[in-house]
């Protein structure tokens, strides 16, 4: 059971920014899915993860929509 | 101190709708990054402090701005950009697309940039230069120097002149 962050239609910086904040109301261990329309995103959700040292599990995409696991991990 | 330690100052000179941009998306994106953020805000880009925020565009001495239109792009004239009228037009086009978009307002960067506790320096002398009222700024503001930039600055990973 995962809990779903709806970014589609925004822009950058903004997917990040609320991915940050929901990711403070989730418990560690948890993962979030966020779901994003941002072309970018796919490339800064990797480094978002690679510097808060949180863990990117899953990529993928259909019809546009990008769509990210994240496991919270501290 | 950031979670992980690391730091970024940035030097926001320029007050212009456009130019508000990079340091706000910067900022906020260093700080969801959990770096810590110091904005020195100098010479026009104070005025990106004020409370009430009326940001233009111009197309003035900007060859490199195009608009996306009916498919391709127009190149916003520059020359052109001198008659009454214009600068309100280009910032409205770009208002739009901004909005249509679904990119954040200047206003919304700026309160996540406070949320997420990006520290604010408004150069002390250029509110003197300027006259600028303590007041009309948003709150949360600090005043200072040259001096406490650069002792900053020498703390960061990250130092950035926009």
């Amino acid at each position: 059971m995962s809990t779903v962050l709806d970014v589609k239609g925004l822009n950058c910086p903004l997917p990040i920014l609320r991915t940050k904040k929901a990711m403070k109301d989730i418990a560690v261990d948890a993962v979030l899915e966020v779901h994003a329309t941002d072309p970018g995103s796919v490339k800064d959700m990797e480094a978002f993860c690679k510097q808060t040292g949180n863990e990117l599990m899953e990529t993928a995409e259909t019809g546009g929509v990008y769509q990210f696991k994240i496991k919270r991990k501290s | 101190m950031a979670a992980n330690g690391k730091s970024m100052s940035i030097i926001v000179t320029k007050g212009s709708l456009d130019w508000a941009y990079p340091p706000f998306i910067l900022a906020t994106t260093a700080a969801a990054m959990d770096l810590d953020v110091t904005l020195f805000f100098t010479f026009y880009g104070l005025t990106l402090l004020k409370k009430n925020l009326d940001l233009k565009v111009t197309t003035l001495g900007n060859a490199g701005m195009e608009m996306p239109m009916m498919g391709g792009h127009m190149v916003m004239p520059n020359l052109v950009g001198a008659l009454p009228g214009m600068d309100a037009m280009a910032t409205a086009m770009m208002k739009g697309l901004i909005k249509k978009k679904g990119v954040a307002s200047i206003e919304d960067l700026r309160d996540a940039a406070k949320e997420c506790g990006v520290r604010m320096i408004a150069c002390q002398m250029t509110m003197d230069l300027f006259e600028y009222d303590a007041k009309d700024l948003i709150d949360g503001v600090e005043y200072a120097g040259a001096a406490t930039y650069i002792e900053t600055a020498t703390q960061c990973d990250i130092n950035l002149f926009i």
